[in-house]
């Protein structure tokens, strides 16, 4: 059998921890957080330090064998998903915080650090690492920066890739890439933002710097309930127009609202059609001054009740509502399929609106969590996976809302990226030209096209195939994979 | 226009004759010779305008062509400003040459380079295509981020038409502050309070002084004063206005004999005694230097040790100066980028790099 050769030298790159095959050990990578796909993969491979993730990489080069890099999975799109006959590089065992230097205000890493490991490592220094994904106990900082992953605080400090210095990243062919750096400047192209938001398709991350900021003194949030989407989307465009930029800016419908508070009563006015969060951080001062001014312009555009946390307690209460709208959601059906679109602010309410007929068309309810401040959308599609022809009900309309998106000028995916799942709909956001140029700039960092094959980047084949399935509707795609 | 520049483009890859890309020519006189010079010219700096502009989605879409000027006029008026504050060059910095160059101004190190500022690029490749990557929406991450990566790529891998910008509020106050200081102690300052929450937004060390800029609620402002100390500058906004123009220490500060180098460095990084700089901005993470000739090797190596990068930024002759080059394998995967986009060598052949 061929792959023995190959699985003995892969054995060989690694401590006998660090290799796993058995089908009961291979189960636990099958799926990623986007649990509809599943795929065995040949093996995973778990290195403990740079030199063996370049040792695997040339392994896998030799043997022509694909590589799907892999952080905690908690990916919802299937970017960690394994490729038939392809290894899993899983980066958990190598999370090592390697330094925090508080005067330079960087935290650097190995790539299975866990999000929320960093700010904690620099706490005691008054510094944080700002991106803050819901995952954020759980995700790792590789995973972050493969995904680009935002958080609730992003439209003021920004996405991932604005948080980022430097990191180190080995290509398939074993090669070591240092891209960025602590220096402002770097000579040469700016290779942090090619590998950023890359989805494990050009190198293997193996070791990364961020940026850390000075801890806000105070945050202090309002919730603020509206009668109408329209109105709370009002609100939000004339709190930017007036200069306010909040720390968090979060809409949810009157559906997640009631959902979220009989799950865990942060005492949400279930009676509204929309609810705000609206957070300000900073000095005393600062956040004094915010408050005032953005309980204000809530007022004026028609909030009927506002309550400003009084302490932290509070505040973290008013939080836990949004945090819990994923678990919420959970319990209004067996399952839910999390959508990641993007539009322009101003078309939130036409958009709601238009998410809601398409629903009703698909015969099946979706909630709305939104990330309000930067137009990043969460429908959340409720269905049984086991009643019928739901899940594929279920799929279609994600299909069909994130296509509603483009059509409004947004994008197909905010923060969660195209992995599997939205490869179909990257034909609809790109036109041949950008997809050929996508590839292109694949190929030159990965010539033998070994990292996660068949994800982020469809072949302009699968296109023209999808063009057709839409013709002919009813069909799927991946009817051959199974499904939940 | 578009076409026109498409067919240009498609003609010099058809016949292999390399393009030099100009926008207003303001930063010609800074940039690495090309191969080959003269080379023909691709004129972007007559596709000018903004395309759209919604301030309550805090986005803007411009022609490349557009001078900043203009688009800090328009910003203006809405009371919002490009965080990065890159400098207007009399008017002559077009925003498809300030994207391509990645030039940015005081603001750099506490909103934001450039890149930080993009959301989405048109492009034409070498092929002659007209692509468009990212968006004008705050958040996308479908396929590669090439809208980012084309900032600070020097036109070495396309033509920069049109970009989709985030904007930013303008602060409601700003407020300068002054100290008398060595440049050791500025430096250490300048990191020290760059971790603690206060509303820095520019730092500016020349001859024993440095200058900060506080931005924000006007009460925050006046709490980090009186924190800080210093002494208040009555002019803060001209000078500002001023040393964001300045690209480096003026000419009459550099001694006969002396070349101007710029570092770039990790903004910790401790003065070196030996080497002592004229100028520091971005916190410390922008350096002056001025130096003899043959002080240039001890340069290098002190600024390749610290992780940094020192660029030569006006000799006084035209001797050989020792640089900092890339790692073969960078090297190799900059050309094989690079051939992705460009698969002729047109545009702008080796401006970063040879063969890049
Ligand atoms: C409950 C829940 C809430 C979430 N909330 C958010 C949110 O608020 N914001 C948000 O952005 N996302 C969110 N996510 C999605 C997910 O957590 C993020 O995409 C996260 O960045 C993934 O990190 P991970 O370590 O789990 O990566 P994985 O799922 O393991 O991998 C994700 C992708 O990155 C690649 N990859 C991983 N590590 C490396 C590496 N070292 N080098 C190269 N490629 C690599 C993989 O190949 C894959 O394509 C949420 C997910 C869940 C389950």
């Amino acid at each position: 059998m061929p792959n023995s050769q190959f699985l003995s030298d892969l054995a060989a790159t690694v401590d006998a921890q660090g290799l796993l095959t058995s089908a009961e050990q291979l189960r636990v990578y099958e799926c990623d957080g986007l649990a509809a796909y599943r795929q065995l993969p040949l093996a995973v491979v778990l290195p403990t330090t740079e030199q063996q993730v370049i040792a695997v990489l040339r392994c896998c080069h030799r043997h022509q064998v694909a590589v799907v890099a892999r952080g905690s999975g908690t990916g919802l799109s299937g970017g960690a998903l394994p490729v038939e006959g392809g290894i899993v590089l899983s980066l958990t065992r190598m999370n090592a915080i390697l330094n925090i230097n508080p005067l330079g205000r960087s935290a650097r890493v190995q790539p299975g650090v866990r999000n929320a490991a960093i700010s904690e490592a620099a706490a005691s220094h008054g510094l944080y690492y700002a991106p803050d994904p819901s995952s954020q106990i759980a995700c790792s900082i590789g995973g972050n920066v493969a995904e680009n992953a935002g958080g609730v605080h992003c439209l003021k400090y920004g996405l991932t890739v604005n948080n980022l210095l430097a990191v180190r990243a080995i290509t398939s062919e074993g090669e070591l890439l240092i891209a960025g750096g602590e220096a402002p400047d770097q000579p040469g192209l700016d290779l942090l933002m090619a590998l950023t938001g890359s989805e494990g398709l050009l190198a293997v991350i193996t070791e990364i710097t961020v940026r850390l900021l000075p801890k806000p003194q105070v945050a202090q949030v309002i919730l603020a309930a509206f009668p109408t989407v329209g109105a709370a989307g009002t609100a939000v465009a004339n709190l930017i127009g007036q200069g306010i930029i909040p720390a968090g800016l979060e809409l949810m419908d009157q559906a997640t609202t009631r959902a979220v508070e009989s799950f865990v009563q942060a005492g949400y006015p279930t009676d509204a059609a929309a609810i705000l969060l609206c957070e300000a951080d900073g000095t005393a001062e600062e956040v004094r001054a915010d408050i005032e001014a953005m309980s204000q312009v809530l007022r004026e555009a028609g909030a009927t009740a506002l309550r400003v946390s009084c302490s932290e307690a509070e505040r973290l209460t008013f939080w836990a509502g949004r945090k819990a709208a994923f678990p919420a959601a959970a319990k209004l059906a067996p399952d839910y399929y999390c959508m990641d679109g993007t539009i322009p602010r101003h078309r939130l309410a036409e958009v709601l609106d238009g998410i809601a007929g398409l629903a009703a068309e698909h015969g099946l309810a979706c909630i709305n969590v939104f990330h309000a401040g930067d137009g990043n959308l969460h429908p959340l599609i409720l269905f049984d996976a086991n009643e019928g022809d739901q899940l594929h009900r279920a799929e279609a309309l994600g299909a069909r809302i994130l296509e509603l998106c483009v059509a409004v000028g947004g994008a197909i995916t905010g923060e969660h990226g195209v992995g599997l799942e939205k490869i179909n709909q990257m034909c609809v956001q790109f036109g041949e030209a950008e997809l050929r140029q996508f590839q292109a700039l694949k190929a030159a960092f990965d010539p033998a096209l070994l990292l996660n094959p068949g994800k982020a980047i469809p072949s302009l084949h699968r296109c023209a195939e999808y063009g057709r399935m839409h013709v002919h509707q009813g069909q799927l795609p991946f009817s051959n994979l199974p499904r939940f | 226009m578009l076409k026109t520049l498409q067919q240009q483009i498609a003609d010099a890859t058809a016949s292999a004759r390399p393009l030099q890309i100009r926008g207003g020519g303001s930063k010609a006189a800074w940039l690495r010779p090309l191969a080959g010079e003269p080379l023909a010219s691709l004129d972007i700096g007559g596709w000018r305008g903004i395309v759209d502009y919604a301030p309550t989605e805090l986005v803007i879409t411009v022609k490349a062509g557009t001078p900043l000027a203009e688009l800090y006029a328009v910003l203006a008026a809405e009371r919002q400003m490009l965080a990065c504050e890159s400098p207007c060059l009399n008017a002559q910095a077009t925003v498809g040459g300030t994207l391509a160059t990645a030039w940015a101004g005081p603001r750099r190190p506490y909103a934001g380079g450039v890149r930080d500022q993009v959301l989405g690029i048109s492009m034409i490749n070498g092929n002659g295509e007209l692509l468009r990557f990212g968006g004008r929406v705050m958040k996308n991450v479908a396929g590669f981020d090439v809208s980012r990566l084309m900032v600070g790529s020097h036109g070495s891998l396309g033509l920069i038409v049109e970009a989709s910008l985030k904007v930013w509020p303008c602060p409601a106050a700003e407020l300068t502050l002054q100290f008398e200081m060595h440049e050791a102690d500025a430096i250490l300052q300048l990191n020290r309070w760059a971790g603690l929450p206060l509303p820095l937004s520019a730092s500016h060390w020349r001859s024993g002084v440095l200058h900060i800029r506080l931005s924000g609620a006007e009460a925050a402002i006046q709490a980090a004063r009186r924190q800080l100390g210093g002494e208040v500058c009555q002019d803060g906004a001209r000078l500002w206005q001023t040393l964001s123009e300045e690209i480096g220490p003026p000419a009459s500060h550099l001694n006969a004999n002396q070349d101007l180098w710029r570092l770039s460095l990790p903004p910790h990084t401790p003065p070196w005694p030996e080497l002592p700089c004229m100028q520091v901005e971005w916190g410390g993470g922008l350096r002056w230097l001025g130096l003899r000739p043959d002080q240039s090797h001890r340069l290098i190596t002190l600024a390749s040790a610290a992780n940094g990068h020192a660029r030569l930024w006006q000799a006084t002759d035209s001797g050989p100066r020792p640089g900092q080059p890339p790692s073969a394998a960078s090297l190799a995967l900059h050309r094989r980028i690079k051939s992705a986009f460009d698969p002729a060598g047109i545009f702008n052949p080796g401006i970063l790099f040879e063969g890049v």
